[in-house]
């Protein structure tokens, strides 16, 4: 490594076309990052996150993000792409150079706009988060002038150090950046930690500050352990990985699977014992989520029909519950317990699956998306409208609704200890059902109608039966979560079914891999589960303002660097990654010959004049 | 081969007419396809070729007339319900699921059996037509070259055990070689006793392994022979076959 250090021989003069195009790429880079960096900031989510400290009196969160844009934004100057094997150019210490010159630029730009700020605070009256305060954080509590200095130089420390990132052997900085990652990631978790450590506050007293941060003792302690663990594990990887190249046996990995399964479930059983009643709501707003995001991967990412009004099966199902259980329901006298409304619950979701579906029957793609969109906000608007308000309670809602009756108690938000237990018992039914139906033949079925509707037709699918039951096993799943929702809230009202939840269920559903079924249940806990839902709170309520902003730049990310999701299925990931598997394969017939020379010559535009 | 008294055809139109909206694709079309003949449609573009099939399949209701498969008349049925009763497709351009592995394409094909233990013989079956398609059977179906596309579209279409195989232009966007390939396969497949009712613009190609044959002309059948007869008529030699 340490001897390909020399940049590709140079025929021409210095300012050759690859000269000009690589300074271009910097200046590219520096205002962009330094343009990521200043939009933070205007939009008032860098002075919010400086309530939060990550290393108690030194780091807090506003700074971690803010100099986090130039560091991403230098590893980019090392990242080498691999053409064929080929190696484009070696790593040289001039991406260091060029990350840091970006940086600066970086640094630069947002030195400016803090004097932008300073010199107009007229500003102010059109970008409300503008202000001295934002300057006096933005400059590090320096002068605005003295921002000049700061600032680039920071940036340029932290781009270069991106850079600098990629030359350390992968076997370091594996173990580097956990170490590096767990820091905040321990401080953002703190009310988790908390909860979880209840009984010991020794625990938690040794990590954290009063602030509920980790203090400069406990970071340091932290990432050594973690960097040890990684690093002790990363010595036995290939025993770890020569496990798993086995489990390619098809009866292996289904053995692993279950036994990762069973893991996941007795973790779930047994971990809310152990939570507070914080940590118990939050989870069972994840499991409500991760029931929706199940049904409607089934739709979606089983039978490939973009469903974006979704949330009117939720509805149907808390409405259901609302008005069958209620003894305050408009319409229905006999108040039912929950456990006899569900069977309706389950009757009326198939029926308004059937609703949705039979009209649809003959669209595709887009025409799908924007029919079912219209749907689920006529729900709402029905609900609303003065047609429906004397059953429904119109914007009022349901109120009164009892629990879910269990052993002589009632289960709902004020015991979430129970609660919890209520939705983990269907989201263990939804998983079980669609790992079912994945591989059955109507899973099978399901799978030619997203790949090819006509020919999945002229094989001898019945494509209206194959839609139909997809939109109804989605819907049925969809109302489990709002019979649960009644429940639990003890009141319906339109305003929680709106076109947002369809939404965020969507972008589970995607952020987690379409089709695979941990996939989904990781995506909800990742977004709901830290981020918030909709209406509830997330474990980082630093974020609580800037939810919607973060999900749209994850979807937007995951778009375009992991179409596939954090866990894919498997059909999804050759979907979308089947060119680079052909690359590996040219790779491996190529085995052996390692790159000696110092790279290949870099084509030299314009260079033999 | 054209004598076929007293006989049930496998698949027979009798004076089917189509419409698309106001356009009147066929006109009082006649087809009887008798077991184990190898019979092809041939005929220009928008001659009603591809309407033909989606009519057998009922994709296309006709407006008037019937559809017979195995003499018994299938006018409503859905495209299920005729796959089910012996009616497989190779469609156009192949159109495989080319996301999904070819055993998984494979598999598609016999979505509407019920012997799903017969599943590992029917494929062995496929590997002896095509021994290619066994070494690809774990790869991605779209990564294949054209070819082998065509046999792992012929091997889900077999994968249905039907009685009549529909091969829609079987000949388009394939390499010469590759062609006379295919109708070699698809010759092969007849022998074994598959009836196939093939739709081609290539007639010379066409003709040269089936026993009969029709010819299309803007919706009409103007011509209906032994491959053999075709061959030689004069009208058909000028109009089809590329002799002045």
């Amino acid at each position: 490594m340490t001897t390909v250090t020399t940049s590709p021989p140079r025929t021409a003069s210095e300012r050759s076309p690859v000269d000009r195009a690589v300074m271009r790429r910097v200046l590219r880079v520096g205002v962009l990052a330094g343009g990521v960096m200043v939009y933070t900031a205007a939009i008032g989510m860098f002075q919010t996150f400086n309530d939060k400290e990550i290393i108690d009196p030194i780091l807090s969160l506003s700074y971690l993000v803010l100099f986090a844009i130039p560091a991403v934004a230098g590893a980019s100057f090392s990242k080498r792409v691999a053409i064929e094997g080929i190696e484009t150019e070696p790593l040289s210490t001039l991406d260091i150079a060029k990350a840091a010159i970006a940086g600066a630029i970086a640094g630069v730009v947002v030195a400016l706009f803090a004097l932008l700020v300073d010199l107009f605070p007229d500003l102010r009256g059109t970008f409300p988060k503008l202000g001295p305060q934002m300057v006096r954080l933005l400059t590090l509590e320096y002068s605005v002038a003295s921002g000049f200095i700061v600032l680039p130089a920071i940036s340029a420390v932290a781009a270069g150090a991106g850079a600098a990132f990629a030359w350390i052997p992968e076997r370091i900085r594996r173990p580097l950046l956990l170490a590096g990652a767990s820091i905040p990631v321990l401080s953002m978790f703190e009310p988790l930690v908390d909860d979880l450590f209840d009984e010991i506050p020794a625990i938690t007293d040794f990590l954290y500050s009063p602030a509920g941060a980790l203090t400069i003792t406990s970071s340091i302690v932290v990432a050594l352990v973690v960097a040890g663990v990684s690093y002790y594990l990363r010595q036995r990887d290939p025993i770890i990985k020569k496990r798993l190249s086995q489990s390619a046996d098809v009866s292996v990995r289904r053995r692993t699977t279950i036994v990762l399964a069973i893991i996941a479930i007795l973790a779930f059983v047994v971990l809310p014992q152990f939570l507070g009643g914080i940590m118990n709501e939050l989870l069972t707003n994840v499991g409500l989520f991760a029931l929706m995001a199940l049904g409607l991967n089934v739709v979606l990412g089983f039978a490939g029909l973009l469903d974006l009004g979704y949330v009117a099966f939720f509805a149907v199902g808390a409405y259901t519950t609302g008005v069958l259980t209620s003894p305050l329901s408009p319409t229905w006298d006999p108040v039912l317990s929950w456990w006899f409304a569900f069977p309706a619950v389950v009757v009326a979701a198939v029926l308004a699956g059937l609703m949705v579906g039979t009209p649809v029957l003959r669209m595709r793609g887009d025409y799908l998306a924007i029919v079912t969109l219209g749907f689920g906000e006529i729900v709402r608007i029905l609900l609303l409208s003065d047609w429906l308000s004397p059953y429904f309670g119109g914007a009022q809602g349901i109120r009164s609704i009892p629990g879910i009756p269990v052993a002589g108690t009632q289960v709902n938000a004020t015991s979430p200890e129970l609660m919890i237990y209520a939705v983990l018992v269907f989201v263990f039914i939804a998983v079980y059902v669609s790992w079912r139906l994945e591989d059955s033949r109507i899973g099978r079925a399901w799978a030619a109608l997203r790949e090819d509707e006509d020919v999945a037709e002229a094989v001898g699918v019945d494509t209206v039966k194959a839609k139909l039951l997809a939109f109804v096993t989605g819907a049925v799943i969809a109302s489990f979560a709002g019979a649960l929702f009644a429940a639990k809230v003890g009141t319906v009202f339109t305003n929680s079914f709106q076109i947002l939840v369809s939404i965020i269920i969507l972008v589970i559903v995607i952020v987690g891999g379409m089709g695979s079924l941990p996939g989904v249940v990781v995506g909800a806990l990742v977004l709901i589960g830290i981020l918030g839902g909709p209406n509830q709170p997330g474990l980082l309520q630093e974020f609580g303002e800037f939810k919607l902003l973060i999900y749209g730049a994850l979807l937007v990310y995951m778009m375009l660097k992991r179409p596939e999701g954090l866990l894919p299925s498997v059909r999804r990931q050759r979907e979308l990654h089947q060119d680079e598997f052909l690359q590996d394969a040219w790779l491996d017939k190529g085995e052996g010959d390692e790159p000696q020379s110092p790279g290949p010559s870099v084509a030299e535009p314009g260079g033999q004049a | 081969m054209s004598e076929q008294d007293g006989r049930t055809p496998a698949l027979a139109f009798k004076g089917v007419d189509t419409h698309y909206g106001a356009a009147h694709i066929l006109k009082d079309v006649d087809l009887e396809i008798y077991e184990g003949e190898m019979v092809c449609l041939l005929g220009g573009n928008a001659s009603g070729k591809t309407t033909t099939l989606k009519a057998i399949l009922g994709m296309v209701e006709p407006t008037r007339g019937m559809v017979y498969i195995d003499g018994q008349p299938v006018n409503g049925w859905t495209t299920a319900e005729r796959v089910k009763a012996g009616i497989s497709m190779v469609p156009e351009n192949r159109r495989l699921f080319k996301r999904m592995t070819v055993k998984e394409n494979l598999e598609i094909g016999t979505y509407l059996r019920d012997d799903e233990e017969n599943f590992e013989a029917d494929l062995e079956h496929i590997f002896e037509l095509f021994p290619r398609v066994k070494e690809r059977l774990s790869q991605k179906a779209g990564t294949l070259s054209g070819g082998e596309q065509q046999m792992v579209a012929v091997g889900r279409a077999l994968m249905a055990k039907p009685k009549v195989l529909l091969m829609d232009e079987p000949s388009m966007g394939l390499a010469p070689v590759l062609v006379a390939q295919n109708f070699d396969i698809i010759d092969q497949i007849n022998r074994a006793g598959t009836t196939v009712f093939m739709v081609e613009q290539n007639a010379n190609m066409a003709l040269s392994i089936a026993d009969r044959g029709y010819v299309l002309q803007t919706g009409q059948i103007v011509l209906s022979d032994t491959a053999q007869g075709l061959l030689n008529n004069p009208q058909m030699r000028s109009a089809y076959l590329g002799e002045a």
